[in-house]
C-alpha cells in the first residue's frame, strides 16, 4: 500500500519530533560540557565555549583507566554471553523438547526481577569468592545479566534458519560443532552481530552493578560519572563534561553500526 | 557394496505409531522406490535410513553391520533433498566439496572430485555462482552433484523433482537413471509420483498408513497387484473396480456374476472363496473395448481426447462410474450410449478383505 502525501509528511513530522525529543538531552549535555559553570547553572544558549570542565575532570581522575575498564568489562561480558548463548539458542531452535517455550519464557521472566533483590546474595557471593572489583566479576555479571536476551534473539536468527539445511550438513559428515560453525554461524552471522552489539550497548551503559560491586580497580565509565556526581552535584559542566566522555565511544559505535542494528532487531519482522 | 536390511523397523512419536514394522531387503545397485499417497510413512522411513529420524524399534543393517545408533555423518550416505538444502552463503564449488572439506581430503583432489562431478552434471560454468544465482534446474543438479563427490554407499533422494516443471522433471528422471547406470551405486528414491516410480525403479515399495502393501517390480505390482490399494494406486488412470458375486469357484478360474448380470470367468484360484461370497473385480481402463455385441451397456459421461490416446468416462448400470481407454483417436461423443467387452484374462479379483486372489498365470513382463 502506498501511502498518501500527507500520510507521508504526517510520519516525517512525527518521526522528527520523536527523534528531537530523545536527542535533545544528549544534546544539551554536551552543550553544557562546554560551558562554564556560571553559565550551566543558569541554562542561556549563548554562551563563550570553553574546555575548562573537561581540564578538570581529566585532572582529577583518570579517564583513560576507567575506559579501559568499559571496554574490557563490555566485550568480556558480550563474548562470555555468547559463548553460553549460542550452544542454548542452537539446541533449542534445532532440538526443542515439550519444555522448550516454558525455558525460554523463564529465562525472560528473570529479566522482569529488580536487580537490588538479589543484590545483597550477589554481593556476599563475589565477597567470599573474592570477586569485589575485579574485572572478571563484572565480566560474569554482565554475561549472566545478558544472557536471556542474547538467547531470546539468537533463538529467533536461528529459527529462521531451515532444518534442511543443516540435515544436510550432517549427511555430508558435520557434526555438532562443524555444523555450527560452518554452516549456522556464517547463515546467522548478521543476526550474531546485532545481538553482540546490542548486548555491548547494554554493558556499557549498565550501572547498577558496576556502581555496587566496583569501586577503583575494575570502575568502568558509569563509576567515573557517578564519581562526579556525588560530591560534586551542583557542578554541572563537570558532570556533563564527564558523561560526555563516557558516552561518547558507544554513540559513536552505535552511530557506525545502527544499520547492522537496525536490521538485526527487525529481522524476521520485515521479509 | 551395499546393501540395506530393514527388519521389523518402527517409529513412533510419542504413543503414534507413523512406521508400523517395515521388512524390507534392498540389494546392491538395486533402484528402489518408496511410493505412497502423501501421510503414509514414505519419507520418514527414508529419513530413519538416513540416520536423520531415530529408530524407535527394529534394526537397520547396512552391509550386514547394525547402524541404529550410527550418527548421519557415520552411515556413508547421501542424501538428496526436496528443498535441495543447498548451502546458500557458499559457492556451487563449496557446496558440492563440504563433504571432502570435512573429511579432510586435500585440496587438490578435492578440486579433481568437484570438477568431474561439475563436468558429469553440466554445472561447470557456474562453479563460482551461489545458489541464489541459480535456477530451479540448476540447483537441482548441485544437490546431486553434493551427492556424487562423496561417492557414497548408497544414494538417499527425497522427492527430489516435485520442485521442478513437468518438462524438466522428464528430464532429470532419465538423467537420474543414466546417473544410476554409470554410477552402479545403490539408489533409494522416495516418491508420491506414481510415474517416476514406474519408470525408474528396479523394485517398489509401496507404502501405506507406516506398512508396506506391496514390493515388487513396477510391472509386477501393475499385472499382479496382492491387493485393492496397489491395484488402486499403481496405474493411471485408475482402475476400474466393480462389485461382483462368485459364482462358480475353482483352482484355475472363478466364474463370477455383474451386477447387470453377466458372467465372466476370470482366470484366479479360489482359495477360500465359496460361491455367493461377495468380491471386487479389477479391470485396467484398458482391459475395457467398445464391441457392439459386448455384454455391459454403459452411457458415455465425458471424452477426454489426448490424441495418441481417448480416455472414455462411462456410467455402467447400477450407477457404476468406469473409464475407458482406447488406443488412438475415437468418434465415440458424450451421452452417447455404448456397449463395452470385458477381457477375462486382464482381470483382477479381490476378496472381501481387499486381497488378490492369485493368478495363475504370471504376465510374461513381470519376472
Amino acid at each position: 500500500m502506498r501511502a498518501s502525501p500527507l500520510q507521508r509528511l504526517f510520519a516525517a513530522a512525527l518521526g522528527w519530533t520523536v527523534a528531537l525529543v530523545l536527542f535533545f538531552p544528549i544534546f544539551w549535555m554536551v552543550l553544557t560540557s562546554f560551558k562554564s559553570e556560571g553559565d550551566a547553572i543558569a541554562p542561556r544558549l549563548l554562551f563563550s565555549p570553553t574546555f575548562e570542565s573537561y581540564r578538570d575532570v581529566f585532572a582529577r581522575a583518570d579517564y583513560v583507566a576507567f575506559a579501559l575498564n568499559s571496554v574490557v568489562i563490555s566485550v568480556g561480558g558480550t563474548v562470555l554471553a555468547l559463548l553460553f548463548a549460542i550452544p542454548a539458542a542452537y539446541s533449542m531452535a534445532f532440538h526443542p523438547t515439550d519444555r522448550t517455550r516454558g525455558t525460554l519464557l523463564w529465562m525472560l521472566s528473570t529479566k522482569m526481577l529488580p536487580p537490588v533483590g538479589v543484590l545483597v546474595p550477589i554481593y556476599l557471593l563475589f565477597r567470599s569468592a573474592g570477586l569485589l572489583d575485579t574485572r572478571t566479576g563484572l565480566v560474569a555479571i554482565y554475561a549472566l545479566m545478558n544472557l536471556p536476551i542474547v538467547v531470546w534473539m539468537l533463538f529467533t536468527f536461528y529459527k529462521e534458519v531451515p532444518n534442511e539445511i543443516l540435515e544436510a550438513g550432517r549427511m555430508d559428515g558435520a557434526r555438532t560443532l562443524t555444523e555450527v560453525w560452518f554452516l549456522l554461524l556464517p547463515l546467522t552471522l548478521p543476526g550474531v552481530a546485532s545481538t553482540g552489539l546490542l548486548s555491548l550497548i547494554l554493558c556499557w551503559n549498565e550501572a547498577f552493578w558496576s556502581l555496587n560491586l566496583t569501586s577503583a580497580g575494575a570502575a568502568p565509565l558509569t563509576a567515573f560519572i557517578a564519581s562526579f556526581s556525588s560530591p560534586e552535584g551542583l557542578f554541572f559542566a563537570k558532570l556533563s563534561a564527564a558523561s560526555t566522555m563516557a558516552v561518547a565511544p558507544i554513540l559513536v559505535f552505535g552511530w557506525f553500526s545502527q544499520r547492522q542494528l537496525v536490521q538485526g532487531l527487525t529481522f524476521g519482522a520485515v521479509k | 557394496m551395499a546393501t540395506l536390511t530393514l527388519r521389523d523397523l518402527r517409529k513412533s512419536y510419542g504413543s503414534f505409531e507413523v512406521i508400523k514394522g517395515v521388512d524390507l531387503a534392498i540389494a546392491d545397485r538395486e533402484f528402489v522406490v518408496f511410493v505412497g499417497p502423501s501421510g503414509c510413512g514414505k519419507s520418514t522411513l527414508l529419513r530413519m535410513i538416513a540416520g536423520l529420524e531415530e529408530i524407535t524399534a527394529g534394526e537397520l543393517d547396512i552391509d550386514g553391520k547394525v547402524v541404529n545408533r550410527v550418527g548421519p555423518a557415520d552411515r556413508g550416505l547421501a542424501m538428496v533433498f526436496q528443498s535441495y538444502a543447498l548451502y546458500p552463503h557458499m559457492t556451487v564449488r563449496q557446496n558440492m566439496g563440504f563433504a571432502l572439506r570435512l573429511a579432510r581430503v586435500p585440496k587438490a583432489e578435492r578440486d579433481r572430485k568437484v570438477n568431474e562431478a561439475a563436468r558429469v552434471l553440466q554445472l561447470e560454468p557456474y562453479l563460482d555462482r551461489r545458489p541464489k544465482d541459480l535456477s530451479g534446474g540448476q540447483r537441482q543438479r548441485v544437490a546431486i552433484g553434493r551427492a556424487i563427490v562423496r561417492q557414497p554407499k548408497v544414494f538417499l533422494f527425497d522427492e527430489p523433482l516435485s520442485n521442478l516443471d513437468a518438462a524438466l522433471r522428464g528430464q532429470m528422471r532419465m538423467e537420474l537413471l543414466r546417473l544410476h547406470e554409470a554410477l552402479k551405486a545403490t539408489m533409494i528414491y522416495v516418491t508420491h509420483d506414481q510415474i517416476e516410480a514406474m519408470t525408474m525403479a528396479d523394485k517398489i515399495v509401496v507404502l501405506q498408513a507406516g506398512r508396506v502393501e506391496q514390493v515388487g517390480s513396477p510391472l509386477d505390482l501393475y499385472h499382479h497387484p496382492a491387493n485393492l490399494f496397489v491395484a488402486g494406486f499403481i496405474g493411471s488412470p485408475r482402475m476400474n473396480m466393480m462389485p461382483v458375486t462368485a459364482a462358480v469357484v475353482g483352482d484355475a478360474a472363478v466364474t463370477v456374476g455383474l451386477v447387470s448380470g453377466q458372467q465372466i470367468a476370470v482366470p484366479a484360484s479360489g482359495g477360500a472363496t465359496r460361491p455367493g461370497d461377495a468380491l471386487t473385480l479389477g479391470i485396467r481402463p484398458e482391459g475395457l473395448h467398445i464391441d457392439p455385441a459386448g455384454p455391459i451397456l454403459v452411457t458415455v459421461s465425458l471424452v477426454e481426447r489426448l490424441g495418441g490416446l481417448t480416455l472414455l468416462h462411462v456410467k455402467a448400470a447400477g450407477d457404476q462410474d468406469l473409464t475407458v481407454q482406447i488406443e488412438g483417436g475415437d468418434p465415440t461423443r458424450a451421452h452417447e450410449q455404448i456397449r463395452l467387452a470385458i477381457d477375462p484374462a486382464a482381470c483382477h479379483l479381490f476378496d472381501k478383505a481387499g486381497q488378490a486372489l492369485p493368478r495363475p498365470a504370471r504376465h510374461t513382463l513381470a519376472a
